[in-house]
């Protein structure tokens, strides 16, 4: 019998485990090593954030479904990985730390045939001064939607705020938190959303809604913007982004570094080197991911986390790190199998995978503050290569060292993404989008990166409707409910 | 002034994109437009999906 941990259950972790489970049946072990008791549905805490949803509708508790699939669930977090086993014994373990189940605080050592770290970020608030409240936890003069008890806390502040905008001039400011932030399009639903609601409340008038963002353009969402078939013409996501922010009045900022924060203001640089405050009376601001500290050890006890983990934290994989300059980046250099350059037997799956290099155009202001968009590698892509990479492990477990591995480059896979600007049965919208590459192939497709043909977008209720839908469908999926299989990542 | 075109004179980076015209803003939430554009988005997602697996 083989074990193969988990150490991560969000998108690519719960998916890598419970494929793994099915595919590999009660004759081998799968084990998740997750601090959280419940699993979210990340896309919708935006619904939260704007009361349109409760918390209850995004999480479900993991153990129930675990039980049903017979996956060995811990809660707990993982703190170190020691791929050569120690002193006494050549099996590789790791090492957890249980947040729940009645061993809160308790550690514990498990040995592995196979991993795979889909631990996801680090929500680094820290980062930015005054973001975070110096114990890596979100500081007390910005909200946040990145968890579901982030959101609810979020939706009670941004209600406070309508309620003072009945009478009085509110700013809200919404967007990243540092220069080296990804998920903007969070963001992006976040902002909109609001905008939607305080129409719906009639304190639209007396709302300032302001938009301060990392990217060097409007629409660059971390993956150098996209190019899209409309009307007859290729036109950049740029001109759509930016007629959407002015259809809705909602001013930007962007090619900013948040470089602290204090209650009612944040201070910026921008990529031209100025500096500059902005006041708010709401901020939402999504602060940078780290990867989550994991340590690595070898056979002597020795600290080799330099070698397993790039200095981000996030895990080495099978791609190209050599840091060579964007004119010489390639769709090659993205990893396809995930695996490990070292250790055969540990992959890395979703957000936990080091990405070689960014997407969108690298940018340094004039003082040299790198202000630009970090990959994103969520949602579908994530889920996708946590398949990828469980499929690879059990041919592995099955058929040998020498099973062929499963490939599932983010540089030849597309993505589907819908981001809502609003939600209504009949009077919602979403931008519904596809790009064909992820990560853009300006050898395969020289001018844009990316097919045309597949990469679309889009702005209307049926985008919103899609929205709804792929919320109760990803949750019905990763409850394991009858058919769940049928379901694409 | 036409509703569609008060957000130009607001600010400089307003005025120089585009902002979609009333008919435009009717598409979006016109059920029977909408469902037709759900079959078509829906089919363009199945197939990014299906070349992504």
């Amino acid at each position: 019998m083989a074990r193969l941990i988990v150490m991560g259950g969000g998108v690519s972790g719960h998916t890598a485990a419970t494929f793994a489970k099915k595919w590999l049946g009660s004759e081998h072990e799968v084990v998740v090593v997750t601090p959280n008791s419940q699993w979210n549905w990340i896309p919708s805490n935006i619904w939260v954030g704007v009361g349109q949803m409760t918390k209850e509708d995004v999480v479900f508790p993991l153990a129930p479904v675990y039980e049903k699939a017979g996956i060995d669930y811990r809660q707990a977090k993982a703190v170190s990985i020691h791929p050569e086993g120690k002193a006494d014994s050549d099996k590789p373990y790791i090492t957890i730390e249980y947040t729940g189940q009645g061993k809160a605080g308790q550690t514990e050592e498990i040995t592995y045939d196979y991993l795979i770290n889909a631990t996801g970020p680090k929500l680094n608030f820290d980062a930015t001064p005054g973001l975070g409240d110096g114990n890596g936890q979100l500081g007390e003069h910005t909200v946040s939607v990145c968890t579901a008890d982030h959101a609810m806390h979020a939706n009670l502040e941004l209600k406070q705020i309508f309620e003072k905008a009945k009478t009085q001039k509110q700013k809200i400011l919404v967007g990243t938190g540092h220069g080296m932030c990804t998920c903007q399009g969070a963001a992006f639903e976040y902002i909109f959303n609001i905008e939607h609601e305080a129409k719906k409340a009639g304190v639209r008038d007396n709302l300032e809604i302001k938009w301060i963002s990392n990217e060097s353009f409007l629409g660059d969402f971390g993956m150098g913007g996209l190019h899209m078939k409309v009307g007859g013409y290729v036109v950049s996501s740029k001109l759509f982004a930016e007629s959407l922010f002015a259809e809705r009045d909602v001013p930007w900022l962007i090619g900013a570094h948040v470089n602290k924060v204090e209650a009612g203001k944040v201070h910026y640089e921008l990529l031209d080197g100025t500096t500059g405050e902005e006041e708010f009376d709401f901020a939402m601001l999504i602060p940078p991911f780290a990867g989550v500290g994991l340590k690595a050890y070898d056979k002597a006890g020795e600290d080799i986390t330099g070698k397993l983990f790039a200095p981000n934290g996030f895990m080495k994989v099978d791609a190209d790190y050599s840091g060579k300059p964007y004119e010489e980046w390639k769709a090659s250099d993205w990893p396809r199998t995930y695996q490990n350059p070292d250790y055969k037997n540990i992959f890395a799956a979703g957000i936990a995978f080091a990405p070689p290099h960014l997407i969108s155009k690298p940018m340094t202001s004039v003082n040299g503050t790198p202000i630009n968009p970090t990959p994103p590698r969520t949602g579908m892509p994530a889920g996708i290569i946590g398949k990828a990479v469980a499929h690879s492990v059990c041919d592995l477990i099955k058929e040998g060292e020498n099973a062929h591995l499963h490939e599932a480059s983010m540089a030849e896979m597309g993505a589907a993404c819908v981001a809502s600007a609003g939600k209504g049965v009949f009077d919602g919208t979403a931008a519904a989008m596809t790009v064909y590459p992820v990560v853009p192939d300006f050898e395969k497709y020289p001018g844009t990166g990316r097919d045309t043909d597949y990469t679309f977008g889009e702005i209307g209720l049926a985008g919103h409707w899609i929205k709804h839908i792929l919320h109760h469908m990803f949750i019905y999926k990763a409850k394991l409910n009858p058919g769940w299989t049928l379901i694409p990542e | 002034m036409k509703q569609e075109e008060v957000n130009f004179a607001k600010s400089d980076a307003f005025n120089l994109t585009m902002i979609p015209s009333a008919f435009a803003r009717k598409l979006r939430t016109c059920v029977i437009f909408q469902l037709f554009r759900f079959l078509v988005i829906n089919i363009k997602m199945l197939v990014v999906v299906s070349k992504s697996h």
